[in-house]
């Protein structure tokens, strides 16, 4: 009973303000974004370490047996010719870096619509304080990048530490797998808010739509090796372009330049493409 | 402040209408809600009462009629309004990965509050909520009347102007619905409005000083609990059961007592000013209920009187 | 109340019976009742999600024998032929789904049953023993490799990848292979208590696959490497389906099987005791 009183007193101690003193309303529609960001960091930075090991394990994996492993077999086999004339692992760096970045995003822009929308249901629980449809999905999108940053300039230490990317071009080959990963993420959040049940939609996309982009993007060899009607699942694939721009700033591959400007093009569309149809969407089921 | 007059209304609906697709969710509805009144929606599951709370959260956007919220018209100002309001839910939709003091603390955040002043409005809604010990535990692991707590403080962290309560004590236990009432009543004295829909009907008179009742979109009857039942019932309700293979053969012979006579599949109602006399004249009649009870009439039996059902079916 | 005392007294009459008679105790000849659950099962799963088992491994199979194959050019087989690169790699894939499918009907499926579906225990608490549960389940994860291998093997004849009659003993090999990891499998997830622990069956099986001499013959690795990878199951399941494929048979072969054997044993034996301590006491 004692303990009750007290409680009581704490209570009618603290003075009720009222929002209308409390809340600044502009400043909270402004940052609104920022603060579903904020509260995505907060919840993924419980998972750090798996989510860091994960991110870097699978393309490590990759760098070790196909780079290394295929790298002796095409390395001695004398057919760099076909690689521009650098070694595999070279060759390979760029696109596994795209890949990573890719990987990252697209983690952080899947389940948690997911759970937004139907597990936790939590967006419907932002959406009744001053946040929108639009800045859940700018704030999902701000926090997967800051995830896709780590992962990306981690892999990137380590391709530099094995010497398969050169120091001077570490920068810029930083930002457009950034650039990547923000297209295909964007899309795949799209893709997501439309998702009503969970059906295995992800095993699925994961299955027919990242496998296949993985191998069929002139990851593993040059799109140009392919026969022409399986080339176009490079064009339309993000990490294609993601890769080309990397390779062209890696080790100088020759490229024209209406082709550089297309990969610029065409990343910044799907981003902005996806943007826009995760914001719509998202607002459409939250006022439903 | 100029709008200092129609600020006393907080709410104001008129001609209130959701239509969906396929069905007429709010038929359009008229009401008006007060500073610092206890508002209540009464109805049975599919009333509109939810498709109303939507509405009014700012949330779900009408398809007719007028709304305004503050002042405000939330079809236009949906985030400026939401920044006065505490909303909580039906179900509960807390953030299962975070801990208990951690839902509150970002939740505060997504109304912009500064850390500084969450720091310790967090410590003063963990005490309200008596979830103090358990500021550490993530909020999958509360106990469900301890979730519904945690997400009635998470709805007062902005100390809004409004309170939405969605069915707040549906699934606790009778004690932690007292400790409740008991918490909702101090909000309402510290002048904050509350609007609650509830099927309960012990729930409405404690809480609500006015409510509407609301069935199949559309809203049947408007006022405070006593006057509803005034209204609507007699001061005593006389229940007798005679098995219910017997019930409805019994009621013909119970014509002329009381005011109105209501058969339930198990039991039969009585309305009348004194159910002991009448319970006298059944015996008197020779009949022989199995059980009989007389109690104050209710807003259940406004409800039945109202649209010929029971609330809780 | 009586009736609730009366159905637990016999509830422990019958777990008292099996358990004096050991052996029907736990195995009642009944498996088949099991399997057929799968295939009613089958019928409402996703089929997009099934049929997935058998495309990955093409996919590979294209991208990598192909694309790949162009760089590399043509590689030694284990008796030092030429073949080409495309020739190497499918044995090794068509071993690799065998295990996927395996692993993924024996883990994921059979803890989601035993943990969310308590599809187990409804089982034995009829006249099922855990025997007749661990070999129902496994032999729907085999009959499914079967059928993804003869789907593979059809792809490889296509392609002109067959060029020895042994290859058709490549199609018992992955049933084999199949058989050894659902049985572990099974075994390793009746212990598993949640969901981040099954996790870790991934984390060990993409490495395996990428280095079990599946892209690239074993020589190019260290000496002290080859033997460390020489033990784990995926390499001997690769070697096995490359022997019958490539037609280069050897002893060698026998040592293989014999692996093989040991993990299907060791598995069930584990699986039905751990089933028995869960559910039969």
């Amino acid at each position: 009973m004692a303990e009750a009183a007290s409680i009581e007193q704490k209570v009618h101690k603290s003075a009720w303000q009222g929002s209308f003193k409390l809340v600044n309303v502009q400043r909270a529609i402004t940052f609104a974004w920022m603060h579903v960001a904020e509260a995505r960091l907060r919840t993924m930075i419980k998972w750090w370490g798996s989510m860091l090991s994960f991110g870097l394990g699978n393309p490590v994996l990759y760098l070790f047996s196909v780079g290394i492993g295929i790298g002796a077999l095409v390395d001695s086999n004398g057919t760099n010719g076909q690689l521009g004339g650098v070694s595999y692992l070279a060759f390979l760096a760029p696109a596994l870096l795209a890949t990573a970045a890719i990987q990252a995003c697209q983690d952080e822009l899947s389940f948690p619509i997911m759970e937004g929308f139907l597990w936790d249901k939590t967006f419907f629980a932002m959406n009744a304080t001053p946040i929108r449809g639009r800045d859940i999905m700018g704030g999902l999108l701000a926090s997967a990048m800051v995830r896709t940053i780590f992962t990306t300039a981690l892999y990137e230490a380590i391709l530099l530490l094995f010497g398969a990317i050169e120091l001077d071009a570490a920068l810029p080959m930083f930002f457009t797998a950034l650039l990547a990963g923000l297209a295909f993420g964007a899309g795949m959040m799209a893709a997501s808010s439309y998702v009503k049940e969970d059906d295995g939609f992800f095993a699925i996309v994961g299955r027919f739509v990242v496998a296949p982009m993985f191998m069929f993007s002139g990851t593993f060899y040059p799109l140009e090796s392919m026969p022409i009607y399986l080339q176009w699942i490079g064009w339309i694939s993000p990490l294609w372009h993601g890769t080309d721009l990397g390779r062209i700033l890696s080790y100088g591959q020759p490229q024209q330049a209406w082709v550089i400007a297309s990969h610029w093009v065409y990343l910044t569309v799907w981003a902005a493409i996806g943007m826009t149809l995760a914001a719509r969407k998202i607002s459409q089921r939250l006022a439903a | 402040m100029n709008s200092s007059m129609s600020m006393q209304n907080m709410i104001e609906a008129k001609g209130l209408t959701k239509k969906y697709a396929d069905f007429v969710a709010v038929d359009g509805i008229d009401f008006v809600v007060k500073r610092g009144e206890a508002f209540g929606l009464l109805g049975p599951n599919g009333a509109g009462k939810s498709t109303t709370m939507k509405m009014i959260a700012s949330v779900s956007k009408r398809t007719g009629g007028e709304l305004t919220i503050l002042g405000k018209d939330p079809n236009k100002y949906g985030p400026e309004i939401r920044a006065h309001l505490g909303v909580v839910p039906q179900q509960d939709n807390l953030d299962r990965e975070l801990k208990v003091h951690e839902n509150l603390f970002s939740y505060g955040r997504f109304f912009g509050l500064s850390r500084k002043f969450l720091k310790g409005k967090v410590e003063e809604l963990l005490e309200f909520a008596q979830l103090t010990e358990k500021r550490n535990s993530k909020a999958e692991e509360l106990s469900g009347g301890m979730k519904r707590r945690l997400t009635i403080a998470r709805g007062l962290v902005n100390e809004p102007e409004i309170l939405m309560l969605d069915e707040p004590t549906t699934g606790l236990d009778p004690q932690a619905r007292h400790i409740l009432w008991d918490r909702l009543f101090r909000l309402k004295e510290q002048g904050v409005t509350l609007v609650i829909t509830t099927h309960y009907m012990d729930e409405a008179e404690q809480l609500c000083d006015r409510l509407i009742v609301m069935d199949k979109g559309k809203i049947m009857a408007e006022g405070s609990p006593a006057n509803l039942i005034r209204e609507y019932s007699s001061k005593e309700v006389l229940e007798v059961r005679f098995g219910s293979s017997r019930n409805a053969e019994v009621a013909e012979q119970l014509k002329g007592i009381g005011d109105r006579i209501e058969i339930l599949p198990d039991r039969i109602l009585i309305y009348s000013e004194n159910g002991e006399a009448d319970l006298r004249t059944i015996l008197t009649r020779g009949l022989d209920p199995v059980t009989s009870l007389v109690r104050r009439s209710s807003l259940e039996d406004v409800f039945l009187r109202l649209t010929g059902r029971t609330l809780v079916e | 109340m009586s009736l609730i005392n009366a159905s637990v007294d016999s509830a422990i009459a019958i777990a008292e019976r099996r358990r004096n008679k050991l052996g029907s105790s736990v195995y009642s000849g009944r498996s088949s009742v099991v399997l057929e659950r799968g295939f009613m099962a089958l019928k409402t799963s996703n089929w997009i999600i099934v049929a997935s088992g058998f495309v990955e491994p093409v996919l590979y199979l294209l991208a990598f024998g192909f694309g790949i194959g162009q760089l590399v050019g043509a590689v030694s087989g284990s008796n030092g032929q030429q073949i080409s690169y495309a020739a190497f790699i499918a044995p090794a894939l068509l071993a690799t789904s065998a295990m996927n499918g395996a692993i993924y009907d024996s883990t994921w499926n059979v803890f989601f049953k035993m943990h969310f579906a308590k599809l187990y225990q409804t089982m034995l608490s009829t006249s099922l023993g855990p025997l007749d549960v661990a070999i129902g389940e496994i032999s729907w994860a085999l009959l499914r490799g079967l059928v993804y291998s003869l789907g593979f093997m059809t792809v490889m004849a296509a392609l002109g990848l067959i060029t020895s009659w042994w290859a058709i003993l490549a199609i018992p090999g992955a049933v084999l292979i199949a058989f050894g990891f659902a049985s572990v499998g099974m075994g390793i997830t009746s212990y598993l208590k949640n969901l981040h622990q099954m996790n870790w069956i991934n984390f060990f099986m993409l490495p395996m696959f990428l280095f079990s001499g599946t892209f690239y013959p074993l020589s190019i690795y260290p000496d002290w490497l080859q033997a460390f990878i020489q033990a784990w199951p995926l390499w001997h399941a690769i070697q096995l389906e490359r022997a019958f494929m490539l037609g280069n048979l050897s002893p060698e072969i026998f040592g293989h099987i014999l692996y093989f054997v040991a993990m299907i044993v060791l598995g069930l034996v584990f699986t039905t005791k751990r089933l028995t301590a869960l559910f039969m006491r």
